[in-house]
């Protein structure tokens, strides 16, 4: 059974990680230019980090059980998405631009697993 | 012309823009510990492939693809129930950042091959299930259309 303490932090951290995306989708789709999710990109990539940095910090440095699974999954879960990077790939590809959905895939897949190694490194070191 | 979905889902979601926001807050704040409980249901040992997160964002993506076609392009506008379901729930439902760090680990614990596999995995399927919602949201209109000539 999950504690009542615990889903209560699931939620609001869930609840502040997907207002936060909506917030830097928005900023960033309104700077950006081109078919490209540059938005979706952006919040991947850096919530991939930050993930990143908290497993190290778990891994490394017995960062407790309760904070990283309010943080890591609640926030970073909420504020990363599979299921709209998924969309707009295929998106992309209905409207015939290939080039922008395989740029998408590689950078989102090559971009958030780096970011995340980096955090993890970073734990590492310090 | 008949509407036809954006390829950012979130760029031009309706609505004012506090109202908006409580409606996506709600959402996220179902959507992850949803997440959290289907990872409790599907345990996964750490060098073993990553099944819970695999069939969240499967499920979610097709869930996503499968709603989005059907609010934007079949019952325009919707106010709060794009914030609440596609950009709250389902984004905070899946996730993208787990996906990497579980790829990371296999590959810092040895299991390369494992990595390989749920990447492969996870971009066919949740690409397919994408499609496979947007297709079966899109059917019921073809042939509403059809009804109608």
């Amino acid at each position: 059974m999950t504690s009542p303490g615990l889903w209560v932090g699931l939620a609001g951290a869930g609840a502040v990680g997907a207002v936060a995306r909506y917030v830097v989708d928005r900023a960033v789709s309104a700077r950006a230019s081109g078919d490209l999710p540059r938005g979706t990109l952006v919040i991947n990539l850096s919530g991939s980090l930050v993930l990143g940095l908290i497993t190290g910090a778990a891994l490394y440095h017995a960062f407790p059980s309760t904070p990283r699974v309010i943080v890591g999954t609640g926030f970073c879960g909420a504020f990363t998405t599979f299921s709209t990077f998924t969309f707009e790939t295929v998106r992309l590809l209905e409207e015939g631009e290939v080039g922008d959905a395989a740029v998408n895939l590689v950078v989102s897949v090559v971009g958030a697993t780096l970011a995340a190694a980096l955090g993890i490194a970073l734990m590492a070191l310090v | 012309m008949e509407p036809v979905v954006p390829i950012d889902p979130d760029a031009a979601a309706a609505g004012p823009a506090w109202s908006a926001v409580a409606a996506v807050a709600l959402g996220g704040a179902l959507g992850a510990p949803a997440r959290y409980e289907v990872a409790k249901l599907v345990p996964t040992a750490v060098d073993a492939f990553p099944w819970a997160t695999f069939w969240t964002n499967v499920g979610g993506a097709f869930a996503l693809g499968l709603f989005l076609v059907v609010i934007i392009e079949r019952f325009p506008p919707s106010r709060y129930l794009r914030p609440f379901v596609a950009v709250g729930f389902l984004g905070a439902f899946t996730t993208f950042s787990t996906f990497a760090v579980e790829t990371d680990l296999l590959v810092k614990d040895g299991h390369a091959p494992i990595a390989l596999a749920y990447v492969v995995a996870s971009l066919v399927a949740g690409l397919g299930a994408a499609t496979a919602g947007m297709t079966v949201g899109r059917l019921g209109r073809l042939g509403r259309r059809g009804e109608e000539r």
